[in-house]
Formats: structure tokens, sequence, C-alpha cells
């Protein structure tokens, strides 16, 4: 912006030499390019945990048939094309141990809030740009051996992501020895490289604010990701401890989790859903975040109730500590504490429900453009609506009883975390022009949209169908049980539907290889956004801005009184009149 | 959607069903009246040119209005759904019927009391997979796992308890009918999960008697 005023001066981050090749793309200290490393190991991820998907729908409709074009993976891992029980369990443990921890967290948390976070406070870097750099290569260990674990004799861990002891404990019970201690290593290793992620994020985001960006004049983006950055900071601990201690159990003969040896399997769960209810609220607030600014810039118009936006998330944060039980109402806790449970789960409903009520009020009265982002961005709002109210369903203790384990559950929190893709398209699509300075195909991009919406839903709803009737989760073949073959018809259309979600994610890939290389050249500001990354060049030099940002207003003064135009970015000087009006 | 629950047979089914109704009800006029105003949002609202959006920042009495609005109507629903969870899974009914429950990889072992009258001693009788009720009566469970976690998962009863190595869990169900209904495991307990499961044979009391007589040992009078 060229009526930016320079108030600090710019001289820190203004020459730097030109970095060598292995210190601008492998050890970079630029957080753009860590950003960007995030968002590469993250895709990648996503299409090794999209297709355990594949092979896990492939089973469940056509049990114990061979899979056309597997025929070459040898024995004991697959006979002829067909999947043992064992591949199988292996199939969805390392679906979702992938999705959660190497797809949506890499790219939610790590590359949105590596890229965005300097950026959209106006700042030049990160805090501790090596600590930075080393929290992805740290991670890039995590990924390579959980990786790893698929080639090694007994296969990947096949206990479950949940990995309940003791028979995540003992190697005899699920037949597999190293694979589950490698599961076990990696997940230590990426809790490393999530702490070291955080504790930049809150330093960053506390120290480092553009003169002006007071905390309530930052961006939703930024406050949804450093409230996940505390969650992260306070909850991975937890995980870590519980994962040392199952290590232990199996390779040096302690029996924290075994009762034969006086340990307590309860203690497991209890100490994985203290870290796995915050888990979730960690992988869904970013996305909230982004889903705010999106539909705020595409409706022109403010977001509804900003304060009530941002204290909402701080709300389901703090609460989201003591609801790990809902988990755990037929696990044979004391039903008192069930009852407990149940009052503070329906009580974090509450902060949830009043975003999305917001969402519509941001919605009401704008002048709104259907771009691929807004889609994306109203995908997830539809979705995060259906998950969040199945949950009440679970919640309620007496009705938890009949669904836990089924596919009630699947359904749901596929609704609410598989959910977030749409959120993580959005933003992938909004800010790409920012962070590779190209124009990703917007024809390409509405159609992959309606593709992934239709064939979202096709996958996903019937899963409450299933649920109701009583299938259980994590089941091999659903026709070993009489009071499910009326059921079948639906594991089959499930199917169908999630092979075609997965072949319509062709048209991302083409779309973002593509754009990437030869992509119309972007300008700085495209969506005529008024968040401060877009005051930057496309895509941002290291140091990112050319002269000090300073902020006069909020993040989303669209369509005020003070301009002609619709939108009115946070760092542009109206005068001081105009100062004191500010929002 | 919910005539795919499974029939209820049990005394507790039809309180667990109603709430289950009942919620079902209150999500779906939810989910409707959002996607209706978000839809007539997207229509009303999209840019045709010429129009500026209005210029709000929101408003603190509707905010307040659909914070308490969803906040009561949870609060009732926890409320509503205590009483039924005491009901379940708090206070077990006094009766003379109790079987014990041990899961194992991959199988149900039933035992039923031995001469003596008491189950969990060394004349219990034992049966894989298969358990014999009389109907109406209620049926007081001592379940536990020999090695994983398992749950005992019997839909036509609405009812499910993990089975827990070093734990004994007291639970219990009371048929309504006659019958035979199947009992899953619902708690991936390794590569033989699937398929883990028994049959449960709700019987009236005659045929509970001669199945008795011919099956178990003698009850002391």
């Amino acid at each position: 912006m060229s009526d930016t005023v320079a108030v600090a001066e710019h001289a820190a981050h203004g020459q730097h030499e030109e970095p060598s090749f292995l210190r601008k793309y492998i050890f970079s200290l630029d957080h753009k390019m860590i950003g960007r490393q995030f968002l590469f190991m993250g895709l990648f991820m996503i299409l090794i945990g999209g297709l355990l998907a594949m092979l896990v729908r492939w089973e469940l409709a056509w049990p114990e048939t061979a899979v056309p074009g597997l025929k070459f993976i040898p024995e004991p891992y697959m006979y002829d094309g067909v999947i043992p029980p064992q591949t199988y369990n292996a199939l969805f443990t390392m679906h979702a141990t992938i999705m959660i921890f190497f797809v949506v967290m890499p790219i939610m948390v790590g590359t949105f809030g590596n890229f965005l976070i300097p950026l959209m406070i106006g700042t030049g870097d990160m805090a501790f740009p090596k600590l930075n750099m080393l929290s992805f290569w740290i991670g890039a260990v995590a990924t390579t051996v959980m990786l790893s674990s698929f080639f090694v004799p007994g296969g990947p861990a096949a206990g479950g992501w949940t990995s309940y002891a003791p028979l995540s404990a003992r190697p005899q019970y699920t037949g597999v020895d190293l694979g589950q201690d490698l599961w076990i290593i990696s997940l230590m290793i990426l809790g490393v490289s999530s702490l070291m992620g955080s504790i930049n994020y809150i330093t960053t985001i506390v120290n480092m604010r553009a003169p002006g960006m007071t905390y309530f004049r930052m961006p939703l983006t930024v406050w949804s990701l450093f409230i996940t950055a505390v969650l992260l900071l306070l909850a991975l601990p937890v995980l870590t401890a519980a994962l040392a201690m199952l290590l232990f159990d199996r390779v040096a003969g302690t029996s924290f989790f075994l009762p034969e040896g006086g340990g307590e399997p309860l203690l497991w769960q209890h100490m994985f859903w203290f870290f796995g209810h915050p888990e979730v609220y960690i992988l869904v607030l970013p996305a909230m975040g982004v889903t705010s600014d999106i539909l705020s810039t595409f409706s022109r118009k403010p977001i509804f109730g900003y304060h009530a936006m941002a204290f909402s998330m701080i709300a389901i944060a703090f609460l989201s500590w003591i609801v790990w039980g809902h988990h755990m109402f037929v696990s044979g806790m004391n039903p008192l504490l069930g009852t407990a449970f149940m009052m503070t789960t329906m009580v974090i409903a509450v902060p949830s429900a009043i975003k999305v009520f917001n969402w519509l009020g941001t919605l009401w009265g704008g002048t709104i453009r259907f771009t691929s982002p807004m889609l994306f961005a109203l995908g997830f709002v539809s979705n995060f609506l259906i998950g969040g109210l199945s949950g009440i369903f679970m919640a309620s203790t007496p009705v938890d009883i009949y669904i836990h384990d089924t596919y009630y559950i699947v359904a749901h929190f596929h609704y609410v975390v598989a959910g977030i893709i749409f959120a993580l398209f959005a933003a992938v699509y909004y800010w790409f022009p920012k962070m590779f300075g190209r124009t990703m195909n917007e024809g390409m991009a509405k159609l992959h949209f309606v593709l992934t919406y239709i064939f979202f839903n096709g996958a996903f709803f019937p899963m409450h169908f299933l649920g109701v009737a009583g299938h259980m989760r994590r089941i091999y073949n659903p026709t070993q049980y009489e009071f499910l073959l009326p059921m079948q018809h639906w594991n089959v259309f499930i199917t169908i539907s999630a092979l075609l979600l997965g072949a319509s994610q062709f048209f991302f890939l083409f779309n973002f290889v593509w754009s990437l290389c030869a992509g119309k050249k972007a300008e700085r500001n495209p969506w005529q956004a008024n968040t401060l990354e877009w005051s930057a060049p496309s895509p941002p030099p290291h140091g990112n801005f050319e002269v000090q940002p300073v902020v006069y207003r909020g993040p989303y003064e669209y369509s005020s009184p003070e301009v002609k135009e619709d939108w009115l970015p946070q760092d542009r000087n109206l005068g001081p009149a105009a100062a004191a009006r500010a929002h | 959607m919910l005539q795919w629950l499974p029939e209820d047979v049990s005394t507790f089914g039809q309180d667990i069903d109603s709430l289950f109704y009942l919620i079902y009800y209150i999500t779906a006029v939810t989910f409707i009246l959002v996607t209706v105003v978000m839809l007539v949002f997207l229509i009303k609202y999209r840019d045709q040119g010429g129009r500026r959006a209005t210029y709000s920042h929101g408003n603190t009495t509707l905010e307040i209005i659909w914070t308490i609005i969803p906040a009561t109507i949870l609060i009732v629903l926890a409320f509503m759904s205590a009483s039924t969870w005491a009901r379940v899974k708090r206070f077990i009914p006094a009766t003379d019927f109790e079987i014990g429950v041990t899961a194992k990889q991959f199988n149900w072992e039933i035992s039923y009391p031995g001469p003596d009258g008491k189950i969990g001693t060394d004349d219990d009788v034992k049966f894989d997979n298969d358990v014999h009720v009389p109907v109406n009566k209620p049926i007081r469970l001592h379940i536990t796992s020999r090695d994983v976690i398992h749950s005992f998962f019997i839909p036509n009863m609405r009812f499910k308890q993990d089975a827990v190595p070093g734990r004994q869990i007291g639970a219990w169900f009371q048929a309504t009918k006659t019958g035979k209904y199947e009992m899953p495991c619902a708690e991936l307990c390794g590569f033989g999960h699937s398929g883990m499961k028994g049959w449960l044979f709700v019987q009236t009391p005659e045929e509970y008697k001669k199945w008795a007589d011919e099956n178990l040992a003698p009850q002391p009078q």
C-alpha cells in the first residue's frame, strides 16, 4: 500500500543477502518457506491417508474380496489382493493417525500458523526462526518414522489410533511388535515438533504485533492459532507422558496399564483423552478462525460479533479440559462421573452454537461473492453444523450407551474432523496467491467444491444410518452379523461415494500443481481483503513488508462508510478523526 | 432415520429410545432452520452489483438470545438424561439371577452358578458365547475380561458395557420379549474382533427351566 505510513525503521529486515539453495529451500529460516514445507508434507500424507481409507471402504462394502490391482502385495499383508483382518486393523489405525497427526495438524497449524501469523500481525518473521526450522525437520523425522513402520515385520500399529491398553501394551495381543513401538516413538517425536511450534506462535503473537495491532484487532485466524498453540503446549506433554508409559510397558516390563502387574487399563484412557479432547479443538479451532475471515471477506461485511467469536473460542479452549470423560461413558468409569462429564459436554456445545449463529449473522445483509474459498468455507459451516448437532446424541449418556463405538460416532467425528478439509481447501484457495504469487484456476476450484461437497455427504451422512442400526466401528466384515445384513447396501453406497470423493481430489491436485508452475501471476490483494498479509507483495519477500505496517483498525471493516470502496485495509491511515471513530 | 433402530426388548430401552427420538427431533428442527436461513441469506444477499453490504458489527440482544436458548435446551436435556442414566447404570435392581461374562480373545465366556449357588467359584457352569435367560426377570451381570478390553453389546437390549481386565463391573438388563438376539463385541480387541459374538436366548420361564434342568447343575432350593 503506497499510502501506508512507515513509523518503524525497516532497516532490520531490509538488506538480506541472497541465501544459498540449501538455506532457501531446505533448511530455511523463513516462516513462509517453512509454512510451504509443512503444506507439501501434509498434502503428500493426505494421499497416503486417503488411499488407506479407500482400502478400508473396499473391505466394508465387498468384504473379503480382492482389491483390484493389489495382488502384488505379499503375504501375510494381503492374500492375492484380499485384505486379512490383521491388515484391516492396521489400515484404519494408520488412516486415523496420519489424517490427524500428519495431515490436519501440519496443514492447519503448521502451514497456516507459520505462514499467516507473522504476516497477519505485521512482522518480519517468527520470534525464533531456528526453532521454527527445527520444528519442521523434527516433524519430518516423525513422519519418516511413522511411514517406516509400514515396512517392518508384523506391519504397522493395529490397535486403533486410540491405542487402548492392554491391547496396545503387549505385542501378543495384536501380533504387532516393532510397528507399535515405532508408532509410539513417532508420536513422541512429533510432540517435540509441535511444542516448538506452539512456543514460537505464542511468543510471536504476544511480542511482535505491529504498532496498533491490539489483541482485539487481530484477525480471528490469529486468535484461533493463538488459542490452539496454548492448547498444544498444555495437552501434548500429557500424551507424551502416556506414550512413554506405554512404551515402558511394552519394552521395559513395567505395568502402568497392565492389571496383571497391578496396573490400570483405564489410566491410559484418562490420559489419552485428557490430551485427546483438547486435540479435537486443536484441529478444529484454526478451521473456525479461517472460516470466519473468509466469510467476512466475501460477504463484504464485518464479522458478526467479533468479541463473541473470540471469547467463544477461549471458552471452548477452557471447557475442552473438562469433557474428556465423555469418551468413557461405558468404559467402567464410575457412572456418577459420567453424569458430571455429560453436563460439561452439554455446556461446550453452547460456544460452538454461538459460532454457527454468528457466521449466519455475518452472511445477513452482505453482498456475497461466491468464490471458491467462500464455497469451501460455507461447506465447512454446513458440515460443522451436522457434526455439532450429532454430538448432542452422544453427549447424552443413555443414548451413548447404544451409539458408543458404532458408526454414529464415526459419522460424527468425520463431519467435524474430516469436515476440516473444507476449511483447509478454503484456506489453500484463499491464500495460494499470497503463498506462491500465482492464481489457481477458479473454474476448476468450483468444480472441485461441488464434487467434494456431494461425495463427502454421500460418504459420511449414511454412516448415521448404520450407527442407528447398531453397526460397530472397526469391524472387518459386517456380513458376519445377522442384524447388520439388511444395512449392507449402505456400506456399498458409502464406499462408492468415498471412492468418488477420492477421485474428485484429482481436480485439486491438478489445479494445485499446474497453478504452481503456470498459474496467472497474482496481484497483491486479489480478494480486496483488509488484513495485513494483503499489504505485502505476492509472494512476500524475506522480511515480508516493504515498510513496517501500522494498524489503525480491526480486520473486518468491509463496506465501511469511511471510504468509497467496500474494503478498508487495517493499515490505511485515514487521519486522526477516523482513528477516533475506529473499531 | 430412526426406523433402523433394532427392536427394543428391554425394560429400560424405551427410556433410552425416547431420549434418542427427542434429541433427533430437536437437532432435525435446528438443522433445517439453520440450513434454510443460510440458503435464504445466500440467495437474497448474493452480490448482484449496485448494493452495498450492511455495515454492522453485530447485535448484542440477538447474541444473548441465541446463547440462552441452546444453553437452556442442552441443560434440560442433560437433566433428563441424568435420571435415565442413573436408572440404567447406577441402580441395579435386586435379583437372584446372576451370571458372569468373562471376555477373552475372541469369545464371551458365560458362567452360571454351580451347586453352591454363587458365581465366580470353581463349580461354575461355563458356556462359550451363548446366554440363556428367562423373560421378565432382572438379570445381574458380572463383566470382566481375561486379556484386553472388550465391550459387551446387545443392540436389542440397548445394553453396552466394556469388559475391562482387572475389574468386575456390575450391570443388568431385563428382557421383555422372548427371542434370539445377537451379542457382538463393540470394542476393538485384536485381529479376531470382527466376528466375536454370541447369542442371547430369552425364553419363557418354562422353556428356561427346561434348558436349565438339562444344562445347569441342580440349584439349591
